[in-house]
């Protein structure tokens, strides 16, 4: 499998994360996971059926980190508490470099939608027309997630009828692992 | 800077789908036809300018169209939201005595090249990590979910994005060198055309370009004993909006409200003019709808307004604001929107194949979605 020529991770980015209360970092240990907490050479781009991996830079590894735990976290200031994202070093309101990781419900409402037709990368051409989707979080609506609708976990990205898509449906994330260790949320119509 | 610098030179190749001739090759052609074009000597040349994703340096152009000392140059980022910065810089530049005659190029060969989104190896850290993997690969497909929005909040509508279209390829089919010189559209062959990224199908896309353009920029002053009318620089900006994401906006306040309203701000505070008194635009157009968006953006009319600004024949010549006059990106060539300059110069010479009748002022932008420029020229 090909490497990713960019990711120059060599550490474990939540344990080098400042915590202000002194709590030790939130995200899970590196105990023999890969994926996401993965060192450049062993991390894999492309899933086994050829669908693109996230390639998780330092900022986000703890998003995929928890993820794989069947969580659906996002970054927020340890100091002032505002959310953002995508994740970065420091706090954009009151640039302090503390964060904390926040658990959101996994509730939240189809943004906007597209469908893409060929050409496309081969195994996203047999898929297509595919739905891709931008979820806003209901504890967060300017953070909008981009996802796939899907009829279950784990079934194709062409699995629900495009006619069901509506802009402003709710959803609900669940989690569908890619390729070992690297997990990704998916959205399951509140109202198929 | 107002009006300090103009531009008196263009140049350019053949536009098509494949050329023979390398990029650097078709560089050297534009930059020397712009040179001519302007009645300068390349070794009068010091500054440059042109895109980071001009594959082309400065030293490979330089030394071979025999220019002299260069003592400014400069590149600008983010794709197509750079062309209007190249001419931007090269004015600062001659303004503020760093430089005294400029060119700025695009040569690219997308036609014949490989798609850069086929490309699994090299992306952007943001995409690969949050949204290329659910399938959102290609700029039309990050765009197509601006654009549902868009239809969705404020009743745009495919006869809307299609009027764009059609303006693009009528003025197209006036200039032989546009790519689509021969092929008219029809809203028929619009509405059953094949979807590309739905909301957006064939004819929302811009075309596949091999193919190079230069300018040539000095003073004011030494612009009135050049051989061509000059066009001066009467206003220039870029716009990198707070919280702003490139082509993936997706996570500020309003991704709908794109860098066009930024650059906007500080184009019209620069500027003697207002946006009624632009008699013809030329609009950064890689995509339809970035068109009524940056109509909204740059202030020809109110927000959410800009699908219903197309109506009525607006974009055609004798329109309110006649639109992208030699076929734009959608028609004539696209070469990360520098067609759109000297389509912008030939109007203010009087010399378009789609001339608007006596045009005086000319706005010119670059890619919107992404961090971007733009040029408000008069003659």
């Amino acid at each position: 499998m090909a490497t990713h020529p960019k990711s120059t991770r060599t550490s474990v980015p939540a344990q080098q994360t400042a915590r202000k209360d002194g709590a030790p970092a939130a995200g899970p240990d590196a105990s023999g996971r890969t994926g996401a907490t993965a060192s450049g050479p062993q991390l894999r781009t492309q899933s086994d059926n050829g669908l693109l991996l996230p390639v998780p830079d330092e900022d986000g590894a703890p998003f995929w980190e928890y993820a794989a735990r069947g969580e659906l976290r996002v970054q927020s200031c340890a100091d002032c508490g505002e959310l953002r994202f995508p994740p970065r070093p420091c706090c954009p309101r009151c640039q302090s470099f503390a964060d904390s990781w926040e658990r959101m419900s996994g509730r939240g409402r189809i943004w906007s939608y597209v469908l893409p037709h060929p050409p496309l990368l081969p195994a996203y051409a047999e898929q297509a027309p595919y739905n891709a989707v931008l979820v806003e979080l209901s504890e967060a609506p300017g953070i909008r997630l981009a996802g796939n609708v899907v009829a279950a976990p784990d079934a194709a990205l062409d699995s629900v009828d495009p006619a069901k898509l509506r802009i402003g449906a709710p959803v609900k994330a669940v989690f569908h692992e890619m390729a070992p260790g690297t997990t990704v949320p998916r959205w399951l119509l509140e109202r198929p | 800077m107002k009006d300090a610098a103009a531009i008196v030179g263009i140049g350019q190749t053949p536009f098509a789908k494949h050329l023979p001739e390398a990029e650097k090759t078709l560089a050297c052609r534009a930059v020397l036809d712009a040179l001519d074009d302007a009645g300068i000597a390349p070794s009068e040349v010091d500054a440059f300018a042109s895109y980071t994703m001009e594959e082309t340096e400065e030293v490979e152009v330089a030394k071979a169209i025999g220019a002299g000392d260069v003592t400014f140059f400069s590149k600008v980022g983010y794709g197509g939201g750079g062309s209007c910065a190249t001419v931007a810089h090269l004015a600062a530049a001659i303004a503020t005595g760093q430089a005294t005659v400029g060119v700025a190029w695009r040569s690219r060969k997308r036609g014949s090249g490989a798609r850069p989104w086929r490309n699994t190896q090299q992306q952007l850290p943001t995409p690969a990590q949050w949204t290329r993997p659910f399938g959102l690969l290609r700029p039309v497909d990050e765009i197509a979910m601006l654009t549902r929005r868009y239809m969705h909040e404020f009743g745009v509508s495919r006869d809307h994005l299609f009027n764009v279209a059609l303006a693009c390829r009528n003025r197209a089919n006036q200039n032989p060198a546009a790519m689509m010189y021969e092929r008219p559209l029809t809203r028929e062959m619009y509405m059953t055309a094949r979807w590309i990224s739905e909301p957006l199908c064939l004819y929302d896309n811009c075309l596949e370009t091999d193919g190079a353009l230069a300018c040539v920029v000095v003073s004011a002053d030494r612009a009135r004993d050049c051989r061509r009318r000059p066009v001066l620089v009467h206003s220039a900006a870029q716009g990198m909006p707070a919280q702003h994401h490139g082509m993936v906006n997706y996570w500020c306040d309003d991704p709908l409200e794109g860098p066009a309203w930024t650059a906007a701000r500080r184009l019209w505070e620069g500027a003697d003019l207002r946006p009624q008194d632009v008699d013809v635009a030329q609009i950064y157009d890689a995509f339809t709808a970035l068109v009524p968006l940056s109509l909204e953006g740059y202030g020809f009319c109110g927000r959410g307004e800009g699908g219903a600004f197309t109506e009525g024949g607006a974009l055609e010549i004798g329109g309110r604001l006649p639109l992208n006059t030699g076929g734009g990106g959608l028609s004539e060539a696209y070469v990360h929107g520098f067609n759109l300059i000297n389509e912008g110069v030939r109007q203010l010479r009087g010399t378009s194949t789609a001339q608007v009748p006596d045009a005086s002022t000319c706005l010119v932008t670059a890619g919107e979605g992404v961090p971007t420029s733009a040029l408000l020229l008069r003659s």
